[in-house]
């Protein structure tokens, strides 16, 4: 719908406009703020892009991560896998082979086959899980999460690696399911809030 | 919930009724739309939507916020450096995108307060104040490329949404006072982003980390509950909703709250994401005519603005529902005409589970039954 070049072409130059207007300008209170250095900024830069390009090295297989969340998720995910979701609404909505594409109705959407970018789980674990300890997981421990949820929910194989190369390329059943695929602003008139 | 008088609402012992709803992975406050007078929402009836089941304990004078990315300056603040620069005070609302959703209605439980409060008290109205985010980006200075920014907040789900950068210079607050007071923990302290007229899930909470990029990164909270598919999008869902469309309700007399005969004043909120609210309309007979009502000082620009009208209930069966339109001329439309934007008839409103439709600004009526009671008719 409005990914043509004819809706697109306002915003990249809205987009550089934007840019140019604070580009290059001398500090206008120089005396507030600190400068950070690029070691302060690893230690703390882990939001992750669709591409992935952030994504730190490490490996892991659906067999590893199916022992990960034995430890660190059942308890509150239950067995996942098998229908038991627990206290919280299911992980596991597609099967091998039928990966779930999300519905309008109901609230039940919330399977990692939903999501249109496979990064999205790996960021999300890494951060924000688990619960009471987040950002306690490995690299490792999260590839292999990913895995294994990809794995119940039809998306990958048993058998394949997701590493900082293999899981930006998994191809993700909903990843056409949102338009527009590169959202725009302003929004689209007629009405201006639709 | 049901039977208490309009009047005896006017006590002044009475306390607002604060409603909540808590889940493990999630809670929820409404504010109580019928029980304050004017535009600014007490600080204590805020909503709030808070994504874990806890709140984070942040030392405001070890928190600072981080700018890099496509920067030339990768700059970080601390809360005292962000009060010493150039302030601004600024009136707006902040809306739930789910607010007033299809699937609340008919769904009140005690705890949620009455029917005006859990179906639409997801909204509400502050004085915000803090330095605009433009100030901080220019001291950073953005790079060519730079196009979106992601914030990421400090609590525990470590909350994160992607903005446009043409917003982020446009009004954006970095706020560290709400209503004269330092920001509460459930809005964020020690401070947030206010993005006005926009969607509340824009306006990071406990921001800590702004990372200028060169596209939206779609982060979990943004793919997943912030997007829903819709049927007429061909079952698609909308990469973000921005801004809010003109909308407005009915506060008092509402659902729940019992009508006397004689004088009454309709009164209500009116706003919109695109700016002032231009007029108010108000309807007693169901939406045959309308007339205009009083708009009360000040009518500020993404704000809520309250509206007041004279009326006098003969004791007959009524249906009260009012209409805004706002600056850019767009009007607040009925279930009808909403219903033809998303491609679905009336009746599908009514099926279980309900649509989750979000930014949903359907007019609310509101019946008033003979016996003086009041009741939620929306998808009667």
């Amino acid at each position: 719908m409005c990914c043509s070049l004819k809706f697109l072409m306002p915003v990249m130059i809205l987009a550089v406009s934007v840019a140019a207007l604070a580009q290059s300008r001398p500090r206008s209170y120089p005396n507030l703020g600190t400068p950070l250095n690029p070691a302060e900024i690893r230690s703390f830069d882990r939001m992750i892009g669709p591409e992935g390009k952030e994504l730190p090295p490490g490996r892991g297989t659906a067999k590893e991560g199916a022992e990960v969340f034995a430890k660190r998720c059942e308890i509150c995910h239950g067995k996942g896998k098998d229908g038991d979701n627990g206290l919280l609404r299911s992980l596991v909505i597609g099967r091998p082979g039928q990966p779930y594409r999300g519905t309008f109705y109901g609230e039940e959407k919330n399977g990692p086959s939903y999501y249109p970018y496979a990064t999205i789980a790996w960021d999300y674990i890494n951060r924000a899980m688990p619960v009471p300890n987040p950002g306690s997981l490995t690299p490792n421990e999260v590839y292999a999460l990913v895995a294994v949820l990809y794995y119940w929910n039809g998306i990958i194989r048993e058998n394949d690696v997701m590493d900082e190369k293999t899981l930006p390329k998994v191809d993700m059943p909903n990843r056409n399911g949102f338009v527009p695929a590169v959202p725009v602003y302003p929004p689209e008139k007629k009405p201006s809030w639709w | 919930m049901g039977g208490q008088s309009a009047h005896a609402q006017h006590v002044h012992s009475e306390r607002p009724r604060r409603g909540a709803r808590y889940r493990v992975d999630h809670m929820t406050h409404y504010t109580p739309l019928q029980d304050y007078a004017g535009i600014i929402t007490p600080v204590a009836l805020h909503f709030m939507q808070q994504h874990s089941s806890e709140f984070p304990e942040i030392n405001a004078q070890q928190h600072r916020l981080t700018i890099h990315g496509l920067v030339d300056r990768p700059l970080s603040f601390g809360v005292e450096e962000l009060k010493r620069l150039p302030s601004v005070s600024r009136i707006h609302f902040l809306e739930c995108h789910g607010n007033s959703s299809p699937a609340t209605h008919g769904a009140g439980d005690p705890n949620m307060g009455l029917p005006v409060q859990y179906l639409h008290g997801m909204t509400s109205c502050s004085e915000w104040s803090g330095v605009l985010l433009s100030v901080l980006l220019n001291e950073a200075g953005l790079q060519k490329e730079a196009s979106w920014l992601v914030s990421e907040g400090g609590d525990a789900g470590k909350f994160t949404h992607t903005l446009p950068l043409a917003k982020a210079m446009e009004d954006v607050i970095v706020a560290y006072g709400q209503n004269g007071e330092p920001l509460r923990v459930e809005q964020g302290y020690p401070i947030r982003l206010v993005v006005p007229g926009w969607e509340a899930p824009f306006s990071v909470k406990y921001l800590r980390h702004i990372k200028v990029v060169d596209q939206p990164y779609m982060a979990w909270n943004e793919s997943m509950n912030h997007s829903v598919t819709r049927p007429d999008l061909g079952g698609k869902a909308r990469w973000y909703h921005f801004q809010f469309g003109p909308k407005s309700v009915i506060t008092r007399p509402s659902a729940g709250l019992e009508m006397l005969r004689g004088y009454v004043q309709i009164t209500g909120l009116a706003w919109s994401g695109a700016g002032v609210v231009r007029k108010v309309e108000v309807s007693t007979d169901g939406g045959r005519s309308w007339k205009e009502a009083k708009l009360h000082a000040p009518v500020l620009p993404k704000a809520h603005t309250r509206f007041t009208f004279d009326w006098a209930w003969d004791g007959q069966e009524a249906v009260i529902q009012s209409r805004c339109t706002d600056q850019a001329g767009e009007v607040q439309p009925s279930l009808a005409e909403l219903s033809k934007n998303f491609a679905m008839d009336l009746e599908d409103w009514k099926k279980t589970p309900r649509p989750r439709a979000i930014h949903f600004n359907a007019i609310q009526p509101w019946k008033i039954a003979r016996n003086g009671s009041i009741s939620d008719v929306l998808f009667a």
